[in-house]
């Protein structure tokens, strides 16, 4: 069964569309990665799938019930992270904990034994009687993680959550969120803007853009869609990229990093084909690195950035 | 698992919330009571001879007392807007907003929680105005009726405040845009008498909220007479309760 389904949603503020039909189908136990750049809609399918705001068009059901009309079945089976954090900054961790323990009407020992426990997994024993006021960006994020989790939410949705975060506080968050998935087969719907959290993280990846959906799949399939890759060759001075640049046809010169993008496959003839090319001009490359795509690439290429 | 059926039990967690949030961080709570005390202080020392002599003898911080322990009143309440406003401009009611919880614990706690903290603000304010000389003539019968008013304008004045913070964009307008209920039982029967005032201030101060309000706690404590006042500060307090009730409600679905 699916854990989150949505037919046709759409939004709009005043005269601004905000989503224009969005259509998911997301499988129990999964995570699903919601991709794209500010202003392309995540949050707002956040908001109505987390009973936030009501969609203006369409239906969407959450955990077998439907948002609008059994909102409150929906929220005693989600858990919401959004994008800013929603801790009480005047209470400690572990009253924050507390307070949602009330909040989800756990017996008082129940609550307890569910709050030590998640500052263990988050490694936040020791700052447990710390006010909040005083926790890092990291620290109030995995607050945050935590809880959403003392419901014991069967469908958790992240909004950005590693957004601001420093390079290690954001690895840790997604060993946690590796770790919900693998341990309490929950169902995460994710957004970033970050393409490889998204390929870090999901299972499948639909890339939203302008309130539309425009590409789905696997990270793999994803990266199919913008064929081969490039050969990026690196000069010494100008003179020589302007030679090279005249021997490709379709390479893309880059006159401030002294740098030549070749756009093909990665296959040895290619590369031999290139050096060649070079050989025969006598143009001295310094370096010759090969690149398949990657996500940035189908990111930019499906979202029109790449027109640019 | 209704959120219907949890009302109390939600309501009751948000009080420990804010109460919580008072005991952590007194400040607020305390600034409420100082200020009235301050001008406790002030009228009764600074201005109270000259103010006593132009009402007529007697002493006058029995005249004024009943006044600013009104104002006592207005503050504390006032005060919600702020708690409230915070909230709103954090994630945390986002946060409450998807959990199965009953919709109205959130005001109900805010309302509650100032509530409380405002009926001890009182206590200490009458307190200072006992230590000052203020000596009421009333009754228990009296003192429980106006208790009982001073709880119900702060119940009003609370509802509006919350209001007021959910509307406010920003904690600051939150705690600023109150400002003027501060001041009107200055022009009203708080410090002197309104038919010393020019008519067309006479006027406005006989038919403010706060005028009536005053004169019957006055009559309460003091024993002046207190004719239609009563009837009239019930409805001010009723209509406000029910306009600030209302539309908090309003605004709290809505957004």
């Amino acid at each position: 069964m699916a854990a989150i389904s949505a037919v046709g949603l759409t939004k709009s503020y005043g005269d601004k569309a905000v989503l224009n039909g969005i259509d998911l189908e997301i499988p129990a136990g999964s995570v699903f990665a919601l991709l794209g750049p500010n202003g392309a809609g995540k949050t707002t399918t956040v908001q109505i799938l987390s009973t936030l705001i009501p969609a203006d068009g369409g239906v969407a059901r959450v955990a077998g019930h439907d948002v609008v009309r059994q909102a409150d079945q929906v929220r005693a089976a989600i858990g919401v992270t959004g994008q800013f954090s929603a801790v009480d900054n005047l209470l400690t961790a572990e009253e924050n904990l507390m307070l949602m323990a009330d909040l989800n009407h756990l017996r008082r020992r129940e609550g307890r034994r569910r709050a030590e426990d998640l500052l263990r997994r988050f490694d936040l024993t020791e700052a447990a009687r710390k006010p909040v006021v005083t926790f890092s960006g990291g620290m109030r994020r995995k607050l945050d993680l935590a809880m959403t989790l003392v419901g014991d939410p069967r469908v958790i949705f992240l909004d950005e959550p590693t957004t601001g975060l420093d390079p290690r506080s954001r690895r840790t968050m997604w060993e946690i969120i590796r770790g919900l998935v693998a341990d309490h087969g929950v169902t995460i719907f994710l957004t970033t803007q970050y393409l490889e959290e998204a390929d870090e993280l999901a299972d499948r990846i639909a890339v939203l853009d302008g309130g539309r959906i425009v590409a789905e799949g696997t990270a793999e399939e994803l990266k199919r869609i913008v064929p081969g890759g490039r050969i990026r060759l690196q000069f010494a001075d100008a003179a020589h990229l302007g030679v090279a640049a005249g021997l490709f046809d379709y390479a893309t010169v880059d006159p401030e990093a002294l740098r030549l993008d070749i756009p093909g496959d990665n296959s040895v003839l290619t590369v031999k084909a290139v050096l060649d090319a070079l050989d025969n001009a006598s143009v001295r490359a310094e370096s010759l690195v090969v690149e398949t795509a990657d996500l940035d690439d189908v990111f930019l290429t499906l979202t029109g950035e790449g027109a640019r | 698992m209704s959120a219907t059926t949890y009302v109390v039990g939600d309501s009751l967690t948000m009080l420990r919330r804010n109460l919580k949030h008072a005991l952590r961080y007194p400040s607020l709570t305390f600034a409420v009571v100082v200020m009235p005390v301050m001008m406790l202080l002030l009228f009764n020392y600074a201005y109270g001879s000259t103010l006593g002599a132009g009402i007529g003898g007697g002493s006058y911080i029995d005249y004024v007392a009943p006044g600013i322990v009104l104002m006592a009143a207005i503050s504390g309440s006032l005060v919600t807007a702020i708690g409230v406003c915070t909230d709103m401009t954090e994630g945390i009611v986002n946060r409450f907003r998807t959990m199965a919880i009953s919709r109205s614990a959130f005001l109900a706690g805010h309302v509650v929680g100032s509530l409380i903290q405002t009926v001890i603000g009182l206590v200490l304010v009458i307190g200072a105005a006992l230590a000052m000389g203020f000596r009421p003539t009333a009754g228990p019968v009296e003192w429980l009726a106006a208790a009982g008013l001073l709880v119900f304008v702060a119940l009003a004045l609370t509802w509006i405040s919350a209001g007021i913070g959910l509307v406010a964009k920003t904690v600051e307008s939150a705690s600023n845009m109150p400002m003027p209920l501060q001041f009107l039982p200055f022009i009203g029967s708080a410090i002197v008498p309104t038919d010393s005032m020019p008519t067309a201030l006479r006027w406005f101060a006989e038919y403010q909220p706060f005028t009536p309000i005053i004169e019957t706690l006055r009559g309460l404590m003091m024993g002046t007479p207190i004719g239609n006042s009563a009837w009239s500060a019930l409805a001010w307090c009723t209509g406000l309760t029910l306009l600030g009730f209302f539309w908090s409600r309003s605004v709290f679905y809505r957004r």
